[in-house]
């Protein structure tokens, strides 16, 4: 349900109405037990079985009533939108609400005309055209894809605000179901020297993006993807072609990928040098930190929602991780003090967003509630006090700290890590 | 029995049997098991069909001269870096033609990314500007090459683009006014944060890193 819609606060109102009219004992009568209902009824709009619907169409639209949207930061050439997260069910990201990191806004590449060329280190250089690619075996796989700076916007003590949606604070995450050829495939086709370990990748965008990539994970489960969720990768997403790196920070899936080099070291490019570094508090700046670790987020309840009466509530939440399966999802009501498993969605697959819930009885008083993914790997999601411990304060990119969300005695759900500081 | 019931009739025979052959076939496949990862196909575990060809031979070889054309990345060692020179006196000019607006008169000025910074950083660094952030000199080349001006991407001439880098160097104090760059000079160019960079130690399990 969309907090906008306003429904919490108006049956709130109601209920504040109702009681009031019994406690000042003005419900006396049969006939004002009747007029009460008859005030519950539900709005009678058009009689849907009296009129004839619509006929087919050739392109399927949301309900009138249904408006999700991305979250746009700024229009410029780089910028970012990102992923209502509160607004959807499941783990599939649908495509044209998949978040947008942009650093030269987004081309518009006729797939006809794309090509990709693979080169350096290789014994067939080699030109493929769309058609080309799709003539490979075909793998279709579901994977997060999330840039590191997701979580940024509330790093440090001083930035730590109360009003934000778990969109503004993680929607530069989504999930795709994505298809295309095994980059191993490819690479097998135009046969890597030895000596090579490394590639890199290179957008046809105008920023030219261009990331180094360690041929281990080329050689693993990297994809040339060209379907997203059944149909072609939209443009906001790399069409006609990128490079899906399973479980990596976004960045360094490049989008409209037209050259990968084949080398024996990392180019050492702007995004990889200069920027998605992580200043630690040693006063070193960490490189190449790929993996994305275990993370989760409560998108139930959570700002601006309020809970209009005490009593069953599910909380529901998105976790992932890098490094392969989530195993758990741990709860707490109780401000970290306890915590419980939720209860999780299969599938659980490899670095896929999975789905969690649990049902919760809220006494109605004042709380701050949390979740914490776990990973087939042994790691749990930190508090932020541990991430600073091991970092610093000032480290942007990468927080993937526990989220936690206050939930006022008046219903009111604010962002709440700065409770727990 | 109606038409209708009969082709429920068959999609519920065709839906079981599909299951089955996937259930006998490879229990791998089904989504949510506790074998592999749960998705894990024979393509996408790197492993081709058994029938695969050694080389299927689709695309197109591509040329040395195609090569050249897209292969512009500059390496730290300097590869990939084309003949060319240029001073700091000449990219003052370049600068204040096509840099100046996003990055205002001394560099600092934005409104896009702020290209000097030359006080050291203990704990963290407040700004990370070239001179205080970048560890490879290089990297100017490869990304003014590719990606500046920004309303005119890729349209410097290599001398435009040594002389800039020259003229952005000087200002954050790593380059002498009259030092001339070029594929030789540019790679040798001592960027002060280099050491600062260390690879990624996290490696899963309960450690935090």
């Amino acid at each position: 349900m969309s907090p906008k819609e306003g429904s919490g606060l108006s049956r709130r109102a109601w209920l504040a109405t109702t009681s009031g009219v019994i406690a000042a004992g003005l419900l006396k009568t049969q006939a004002d037990a009747v007029s009460l209902v008859a005030q519950e009824a539900p709005v009678v709009g058009q009689d849907h079985t009296k009129v004839p619907g619509r006929f087919v169409s050739e392109l399927g639209q949301r309900a009138p009533g249904e408006r999700p949207r991305r979250l746009p930061r700024t229009q410029a050439l780089s910028s970012s939108s990102r992923t209502p997260l509160q607004d959807l069910h499941g783990i599939i990201t649908p495509a044209d609400l998949h978040f947008e990191r942009h650093h030269g806004g987004v081309p518009n590449i006729i797939a006809e005309e794309h090509e990709l060329m693979v080169h350096g280190m290789v014994d067939r250089p080699t030109v493929f055209r769309m058609a080309d690619l799709k003539r490979y075996p075909q793998s279709s796989r579901i994977h997060f894809v999330e840039c590191s700076g997701n979580g940024g916007g509330v790093y440090n003590r001083d930035r730590m605000p109360t009003d934000v949606t778990p969109q503004a604070l993680d929607g530069l995450l989504s999930t795709s179901e994505w298809s295309g050829v095994m980059l191993s495939t490819i690479l097998r086709e135009v046969g890597v020297r030895p000596g090579a370990s490394w590639l890199l990748a290179e957008g046809g965008d105008s920023a030219v993006m261009s990331r180094s990539v360690p041929l281990d994970k080329a050689m693993d489960d990297a994809m040339l993807a060209y379907g997203q969720n059944g149909e072609a990768i939209r443009p906001e997403q790399g069409y006609p072609v990128r490079l899906l790196l399973p479980g990596w920070e976004g960045n360094a899936n490049v989008k409209w990928l037209r050259r990968i080099e084949v080398t024996d070291q990392p180019t050492m490019t702007r995004e990889e040098t200069s920027r998605y570094t992580d200043p630690l508090k040693d006063g070193t700046a960490r490189q190449f930190s790929f993996v994305m670790d275990a993370k989760s987020i409560i998108t139930f309840p959570s700002y601006p929602y309020v809970l209009p009466e005490p009593g069953w509530w599910e909380i529901k939440g998105l976790a992932w991780t890098g490094r392969g399966r989530i195993t758990r999802v741990d709860i707490s009501t109780d401000r970290g003090v306890t915590w419980v498993p939720a209860e999780l969605q299969v599938p659980i697959l490899s670095k896929a967003t999975v789905r969690f819930r649990h049902l919760w009885e809220w006494d109605g008083r004042e709380t701050v509630i949390l979740s914490r993914a776990v990973d087939e790997t042994g790691y749990v999601q930190p508090t932020i006090q541990q991430l600073w411990e091991a970092r610093g304060e000032r480290t942007n990119y990468h927080q993937n700290h526990q989220r936690a969300w206050r939930i006022g005695a008046d219903g009111v759900v604010t962002f709440g890590l700065g409770e727990l500081l | 029995m109606s038409r209708f019931d009969g082709a429920r009739l068959t999609c519920v025979t065709f839906v079981v049997v599909a299951v089955c052959a996937v259930a006998a076939c490879d229990p791998g496949v089904s989504a949510g098991n506790a074998e592999g990862d749960g998705q894990a196909d024979a393509v996408s575990s790197g492993q081709l069909p058994a029938n695969a060809p050694s080389l299927f031979g689709f695309g197109s070889p591509a040329s040395a001269a195609r090569v050249a054309l897209w292969d512009i990345d500059v390496r730290p060692d300097g590869e990939g870096l084309p003949s060319g020179t240029g001073t700091a006196a000449a990219g003052k000019q370049v600068y204040e033609m096509y840099c100046i607006a996003c990055h205002g008169p001394t560099g600092n000025e934005g409104p896009n990314d702020r290209l000097v910074g030359m006080e050291p950083w203990g704990d963290w660094p407040g700004t990370r500007g070239i001179g205080n952030y970048w560890p490879y000199a290089t990297t100017l080349f490869d990304y003014i090459r590719k990606a500046m001006p920004q309303n005119a991407p890729g349209s410097l001439t290599a001398d435009q683009t040594y002389a800039v880098i020259a003229y952005i160097l000087s200002l954050n104090g790593l380059l002498s006014a009259d030092a001339v760059l070029d594929a030789t000079t540019l790679p040798a160019v001592e960027m002060p944060m280099r050491d600062r960079f260390v690879p990624d130690d996290r490696v899963g399990g309960p450690s935090i890193r």
